[in-house]
């Protein structure tokens, strides 16, 4: 019974430690992760509700395939995962620390056989003076060696860089200590989204589940303000915040610029600048009319699609307005709107507006030119809202990784034995990687190895 | 002369030079080989003025950015790596013949980018006006070029056991007796994805760096970082493979065809098919 036992734990043991199962879970979360990357994930849109079968929706749902980087079977492959890593960390390092502590003084024969580089020297001189004199050498050219005696042999060992052999495990361990960062951050940051209207402050912020969080402080937006490229591209997204404490800006906090890719963080909550819009729709808009021949233009009132009676008996109505025009008539741009303008009797003509090209104006409408003006309604920046105190053991996570893998791919433990007899002496090499660089070197010690004169 | 030219003529030259490299491979003719390498670098200093000049052609339009923010400029940029690694492997390693099969990778992606793809130079959008374009782009296609590469020696691994395995008349002579022993061709493979996996863990950890600062969140699932995730497993198993039994060879050499293929599916297909944050590099920007 006892040895049944042991030998199921064992089991268990190798199969959390075997490389097979790594191989196993780094294709399943390979192929399982594309699932998420077709499918819709979150909130899933109307249309696609639509034209799915009831069927294929409640399988796929009940699967958690509509949020499934975070459903049960993907966090189990996760924790697999990092079980597989602890297991293959535990089992293998105890090893290589006593292969790095212990190293390999003496080459016995049948361990010489296995080298593919290797060097001879013959020497007329005693042993003890060969010994000094190839302890200097490889001293020199290498690395001070550890001398050991040896059936009147003397052995030479010397190594570079053996704790590169470390290198892997600081990749597998950067991943683990990457995850914890990522469970901080789920566990005591949150993420959110708020709306502030130009001139008005907020105190609070809807979080991911929709309801309202405190901030503790209040956010005030001064301004916002696009700007395009003259093809009509975005070129800034720009609000201007105050953070106010009891109601009075925080030194240093005042009128602050936040911009995409220059979010401001204040008490560490980051507000990034994500998108923008028309607050209030129902505000007004102002439309010049001036009489083609001669007289003072009159600045009207105007709310979208209400009709204005002028005192000749023209109408016009405005149909829609933008602050921005670019998108919808190239090669303009600035605040314009579009109207209709019903002379009486005539059948109504619709055209655009602009603000910033009069002349454009004045080729259309009849006894009147109508210009748009702007309007009062303002606008409201969107502001993502984040806070993740996890996030810097994710960096330290990502810096180990880098770290590690720049030890573990490009720097390697290279090894240089020198078994010192009478009358002759030979040099074995060996690299933990990348043979065929150290091989170089080797060729290169080997040359000054064979001119030495004992 | 203007940057537009030079990558036509880039185009071209990487043409000859394929051809060139072709004709090597059926004649064994060691000149041909010196030709086709020859053109290759041409193309790729001739390139390389290109992309400058492209740079400054931007400033001189007042919308200065480096060229690495659409898909046309992404697949030059891509092209011009692709190349830069075989002219390592070339001098380093003086295995020439692979040219015959890497330098086509570096001609699609010139000839797709200047016959399909509008080059005009546009402005930065706001979400990429930041310095994490030049790290996160230069980091990524790196990996992604060796990856190429990698994937190129593959086919050639792959071709060569097939051949090598049905007919014993070739090992004498015939088109493949100019490939490197198999045993090379697994190293190269071996060697290629040793630089191309950590400049993709870096591209992978910038472009994390840089979600984080511009919208508050280092990994959201999106499909282009899920893609990139998925090619570093793929790879991260092909390492893994490499010190169990049974994988080094031909499974490997699949492996690497394999993560080449999810590495264009990351670059273009999510691009083209599936939508998420990586908008911008679509080609109808």
């Amino acid at each position: 019974m006892a040895t049944n036992e042991r030998s199921f734990t064992t089991n268990v043991w190798d199969f959390f430690c075997s490389l097979k199962l790594t191989l196993f879970l780094l294709i399943s979360l390979a192929l399982t992760s594309i699932i998420g990357t077709i499918l819709p994930q979150g909130a899933l849109p109307p249309e696609y509700v639509a034209q799915i079968s009831p069927t294929k929706l409640q399988v796929y749902t009940k699967l958690g395939f509509f949020d499934m980087y975070h459903s049960w079977w993907f966090i189990s492959l996760l924790y697999v995962f990092s079980l597989n890593l602890i297991s293959c960390s535990i089992k293998r390092l105890p090893h290589v620390f006593k292969f790095i502590s212990e190293p390999t003084l003496v080459l016995g024969e049948g361990q010489r056989n296995a080298f593919s580089l290797k060097k001879e020297l013959s020497y007329s001189g005693s042993i003890e003076k060969g010994k000094e004199r190839l302890v200097e050498f490889l001293g020199k050219e290498f690395s001070a060696p550890v001398i050991t005696e040896h059936n009147g042999d003397y052995h030479l060992f010397s190594q570079k860089a053996a704790w590169c052999r470390l290198g892997v495990y600081v990749v597998h361990f950067s991943i683990l200590v990457i995850f914890v960062g990522a469970i901080i951050g789920s566990l005591a940051g949150y993420k959110g989204f708020v709306t502030i209207v130009e001139g008005t402050s907020i105190n609070a912020f809807e979080g991911r589940n929709g309801q309202q969080m405190p901030l503790g402080f209040e956010v005030l937006c001064e301004k916002f303000n696009v700007e395009f490229y003259s093809t009509g591209a975005p070129k800034e997204f720009r609000s201007t915040l105050t953070i106010l404490e009891n109601g009075k800006p925080v030194p240093g906090y005042s009128q602050v610029k936040v911009i995409v890719n220059e979010p401001l963080t204040y008490k560490g909550i980051t507000f990034y600048q994500s998108s923008y819009g028309q607050a209030n729709e129902g505000g007004e808009h102002f439309i010049s009319v001036t009489p083609r021949d001669g007289g003072a233009p009159e600045k009207i009132a105007a709310h979208e699609g209400v009709v204005v009676t002028l005192k000749d008996g023209t109408t016009f109505k405005l149909l829609e307005a933008t602050q921005e025009v670019r998108q919808f008539a190239p090669g303009f741009s600035g605040p314009a709107a579009r109207i209709e303008v019903t002379r009486k009797g005539a059948a109504p003509q619709t055209f655009i507006a602009f603000k910033n090209f009069p002349e454009v104006n004045a080729q259309r409408g009849d006894a009147l030119i109508f210009g748009y003006e702007g309007s009062s309604a303002k606008q409201y920046t969107g502001l993502q809202v984040a806070k993740d105190p996890g996030v810097w053991v994710v960096w330290l996570g990502c810096t180990l990784m880098v770290i590690g893998i720049g030890v573990a791919f490009f720097m390697s433990h290279k090894r240089i034995w020198v078994v010192v007899s009478k009358g002759h002496a030979r040099m074995y090499g060996n690299a933990s990687k990348n043979q065929a660089a150290f091989q170089m070197q080797f060729e290169d010690i080997s040359e000054k190895f064979q001119e030495i004169k004992i | 002369m203007t940057s537009s030219m030079l990558f036509n003529i880039t185009t071209f030259l990487y043409l000859i030079s394929m051809i060139v490299f072709f004709a090597f491979l059926a004649s064994k003719n060691k000149s041909l080989g010196l030709g086709g390498s020859f053109i290759a670098y041409t193309g790729l200093a001739v390139q390389t003025v290109a992309i400058a000049l492209r740079w400054k052609e931007s400033y001189d339009m007042g919308v200065g950015h480096a060229p690495m923010s659409n898909l046309y400029e992404s697949i030059v940029f891509f092209s011009w790596t692709i190349i830069l690694l075989f002219a390592y492997i070339d001098v380093r390693y003086k295995y020439r013949i692979v040219g015959a099969f890497v330098v086509p990778f570096a001609l699609l992606g010139m000839a797709w980018a200047q016959l399909g793809m509008n080059t005009g130079i546009e402005p930065l959008v706001p979400a990429l006006q930041s310095n994490w374009l030049l790290y996160h782009v230069i980091t990524c296609f790196l990996g992604y070029a060796a990856f190429a590469v990698a994937c190129g020696i593959s086919i050639m691994y792959l071709i060569k056991t097939a051949i090598e395995g049905t007919d014993t008349s070739a090992q004498a002579g015939g088109l493949i007796s100019m490939f490197p022993p198999l045993k090379v061709l697994d190293d190269l493979n071996y060697r290629s994805i040793m630089i191309g996996f950590p400049l993709l863990t870096l591209g992978i950890i910038t472009g994390a760096a840089w979600a984080n600062y511009a919208w508050g969140t280092y990994w959201s699932w999106d499909p282009k970082e899920t893609w990139s995730l998925i090619v570093w497993f793929v790879y991260a198993a092909f390492l893994h493979a490499r010190i169990t039994k049974g994988w080094v060879g031909k499974r490997a050499a699949w492996l690497s065809v394999i993560g080449f293929a999810a590495t264009i599916f990351c670059y273009l297909g999510v691009n083209l098919f599936l939508s998420g944050l990586h908008s911008y590099g679509g080609s109808k920007m």
